[in-house]
């Protein structure tokens, strides 16, 4: 019993555990919008491809990979679920038929490519290509809309926050997705891609100039956090990076642009994090401090996410280098 | 107006009910999978490449449905059991977290290359991706019901008030996530996912053995479904034993731990001694038929047979009665009926083991038509028993959400209306209903194309000297 009384007596070497595991958190969400949001953004793009190879293309592309990816949104909840029970009831019953919504857009993406390479009839095929066009645009956009209301701290559930944010996230997809999919595909569609690419990164630009406003607008408690330096300063990286994107693509340094890509969605959860801090339940007004679970739990979960996030970034190189270099339409499912 | 703890209630039920199937079907073929992969690359014999690859396609779609039900149960508890999740979180928590980073993150990174990568990686690569994916979705197991063990057998833990509410604080997380049912509750669901697999592949097998054998059509491949029936009847004979041996034991560990539980598996109202078993029922009046909670039961029963079980051995020892408890009843037909149902599958799947057996030993395996209509007519009925059991461990144990700590209803959201549960409810119903029909659809035309032959088959191209066996022969290896 020697140990749990160890573990329980105070924080690990005296960590600040508290704050530690609110910044795991958002690297864990920001983890998963970057890793899902290549294969919602490919989902996205899949929709203005008539071509049935490169369809079949798009899909192989994401095939080994998304569902690897999802397990972070897996993670983020179970986090969320450990570390601060309360925000996480709180903020999932608050946002039910969003939550639900976010949950059938998931449904939606996840089944129709394995639906889609069952049978090679035209009707079958049109209607799960739709079914997974509409699961990846949505999916972004309500889980940005969740994210905007989680800001906001507001009870309801479709707000002018919710819906810009929701825009600015799904655009975030469609930047990372041509990213991906240029490494992924040669050819007509790799050429035309870099085109969409440009296009996406200026309007993600545009998006969070209006997240800010409409934040500054329309929720006065944040407009001093909106306008702060820490808060500019990660909007100026922003547009940084989005110049660097297009220039990676222009010089076809496809990695560099993933690369960049990553950046600006890590930029834009840093954003959100340091807009709720030092709360995380704006809504209640529950601060991280008051949230987070007592000292042995949290010390347990830290010793677990130090030994298994390591190994799980092992088994994701692992993955993305069994599947380098471009995909073969014929190794779909 | 519709009261949102029962559309919640119903709810997770329909949502975990419908989920269950496709972790069965995973974990169930995984250990099958980690086997066919290992033989395929011993022997590099198209049989087994076969086995190997036609199991995998049912797999990944088993596994993809599994994904995204799995991931509505997660936030489910959150969204609809706001409540529970405030008082339970610091406990039920941490296991759904380390589920997802120590197992789900496993299975769903190998399972990429498993699927999709046998051109890409090498033997040994593509080996440790079967057996990571194999453990990944076991290692889901202990962590999921580790979560649900804990709120059957509550243990390490103690009441503290935090921001005015009674929240659970984890003490000893030892006695907490070792609590005594989870070893009987792992044993006895990994043991029915395999049988239940070994029940799906038999029925299946069966029917193309059977129309090959008894009725004379030709079917391709009958090899295939040969050795499939082989290797099912052996896994059939090793799980079916087992779970019911081991279930009388759990049933003895419910009568010690949740004697709610067990009252109710019994329809037991009064506390008694020398209770009998009974087989079948009936309400003494007709009034009470359709009410789940019927009490005066009728019936014909083996005198003594409970109070036998319960104890392990004395038809005599007591058993407490349901009205001698201070929370109201579980739907007390519901878990009886559930009960017997399911131990009766578990007696006939013996049969069907032993019965093959015999079979297969006298050289009649393929002849035995009566053998063969039975195992296709069982084919889902592994599944079936599994969803059975949990009613009986799920409703079983209600009221009680934590046994003794939390009632359900308590648990439940408190912000949320009728109006939005219902709305959820119906979309699950509707959206659940699709999701089995387009599964069962794709998993009955991966069954009809059958397994990749000839030049398909890595195994016979890669193998180019002449003296290895043409395509057509793969039967030949027995």
């Amino acid at each position: 019993m020697s140990s749990v009384e160890t573990l329980s007596s105070g924080p690990l070497f005296g960590l600040p555990l508290s704050e530690l595991w609110f910044a795991l958190l958002f690297a864990i969400l920001g983890t998963f919008l970057f890793l899902d949001g290549f294969d919602f953004g490919a989902g996205i793009i899949f929709a203005t491809r008539e071509d049935a190879e490169e369809r079949e293309t798009i899909l192989s592309a994401i095939g080994p990979f998304w569902d690897g990816n999802e397990v972070w949104l897996v993670v983020f909840g179970g986090a969320l679920f450990a570390a601060f029970p309360p925000v996480y009831a709180n903020l999932f019953s608050r946002h039910y038929l969003l939550m639900f919504g976010i949950l059938g857009s998931l449904i939606l993406r996840g089944l129709a490519p394995e639906m889609y390479e069952q049978r090679h009839d035209e009707r079958w095929q049109t209607w799960w290509g739709r079914s997974f066009v509409a699961g990846s645009a949505l999916a972004p956009f309500l889980l940005g809309a969740f994210v905007g209301n989680w800001i906001a701290g507001t009870p309801r559930s479709f707000t002018p926050v919710g819906v810009v944010v929701g825009l600015t996230v799904t655009v975030l997809t469609v930047v990372s997705g041509v990213a991906f999919l240029r490494l992924k595909t040669r050819g007509l569609l790799r050429d035309e891609l870099r085109a969409y690419g440009e296009r996406a990164v200026g309007g993600y630009v545009l998006a969070v100039l209006a997240t800010l406003a409409v934040l500054a607008a329309t929720v006065p408690a944040l407009r001093t956090a909106v306008l702060s330096g820490p808060v500019l300063a990660l909007v100026g990286l922003s547009v940084l990076l989005a110049a660097g994107y297009v220039l990676a693509l222009r010089r076809d340094q496809d990695l560099f642009a993933l690369a960049a890509s990553a950046g600006l969605t890590y930029g834009l959860v840093a954003v959100v994090a340091l807009l709720v801090f030092p709360t995380i339940d704006p809504a209640s007004g529950l601060t991280v401090n008051a949230a987070v679970v007592s000292t042995l739990p949290l010390n347990l979960m830290s010793i677990g996410a130090a030994l298994l996030l390591p190994l799980i970034t092992v088994y994701f190189v692992v993955l993305y280098s069994a599947f380098s270099g471009p995909a073969q339409p014929s190794e779909g499912y | 107006m519709v009261d949102p703890v029962v559309t919640s209630r119903l709810q997770f039920a329909l949502t975990t009910i419908v989920h269950i199937i496709f972790p069965v079907m995973s974990m169930g073929l995984a250990p099958f999978l980690v086997y066919f992969t290992w033989r395929e690359i011993r022997t590099r014999k198209p049989i087994y490449e076969q086995l190997r690859r036609f199991w995998t396609k049912i797999f990944a779609v088993s596994f993809v449905v599994g994904t995204v039900t799995g991931i509505v149960l997660e936030f489910e508890f959150g969204t609809n059991f706001a409540a529970f999740s405030t008082i339970a979180g610091e406990l039920f928590g941490g296991p759904l977290a380390l589920e997802g980073m120590m197992a789900f993150m496993l299975e769903a990174t190998f399972l990429g290359i498993f699927v999709f990568g046998r051109a890409r990686v090498g033997d040994r690569l593509y080996f440790v991706s079967s057996v990571a994916v194999g453990l990944g979705t076991w290692l889901s197991a202990v962590w999921i019901l580790i979560a649900n063990s804990w709120m059957q057998t509550p243990r390490g833990f103690e009441m503290v008030v935090e921001n005015g509410q009674d929240v659970v604080h984890l003490v000893d997380p030892l006695a907490a996530y070792l609590n005594p049912r989870f070893p009987y509750m792992f044993v006895h669901m990994q043991n029915a996912a395999v049988e239940s697999v070994a029940l799906f592949m038999a029925g299946i097998a069966a029917y193309h053995v059977y129309r090959h054998h008894v009725r004379g059509t030709d079917v391709e491949n009958v090899a295939f479904w040969e050795r499939t029936l082989k290797i099912a009847l052996v896994a059939l004979i090793l799980t079916a034993p087992l779970q019911v041996v081991h279930g009388d034991l759990y049933a003895r560990h419910v009568y010690e731990t949740q004697p709610q539980k067990f009252a109710a598996m019994e329809a037991v109202w009064d506390t008694e001694s020398y209770v009998p078993e009974y087989i079948i029922a009936f309400p003494t009046s007709l009034d009470a038929i359709t009410d789940p909670r019927a009490k005066e039961l009728l019936g014909l029963g083996i005198p003594g047979g409970a109070s036998w079980l319960a104890s392990g051995g004395d038809a005599t020892a007591e058993i407490r009665g349901l009205d001698s408890f201070d929370s109201e009843a579980p739907p007390v037909a519901v878990v009886f009926w559930a009960f017997r149902a399911m131990v009766g599958m578990g007696f006939w799947f013996i049969l069907l083991a032993f019965w093959g057996g015999y079979r297969w030993w006298s050289g009649e395996l393929f002849e035995d038509d009566l053998l063969h209509k039975s195992l296709m007519a069982s084919t889902v009925l592994g599944i079936v028993a599994v969803e059975l059991g949990w009613v009986v461990t799920e409703v079983g144990r209600q009221p009680w959400v934590i046994q003794g700590v939390l009632q359900t209803s308590d648990g439940v959201s408190p912000g949320l209306t009728g109006s939005e549960t219902l709305l959820t409810l119906a979309g699950f119903a509707v959206v659940y209903l699709g999701l089995l029909t387009v599964y069962s659809y794709v998993v009955t035309r991966l069954i009809r194309a059958g397994p990749p032959t000839g030049d398909d088959l890595r195994s016979v191209s890669q193998a180019s000297p002449p003296s290895e066996q043409p395509a057509g022969e793969v039967a030949n290896d027995e």
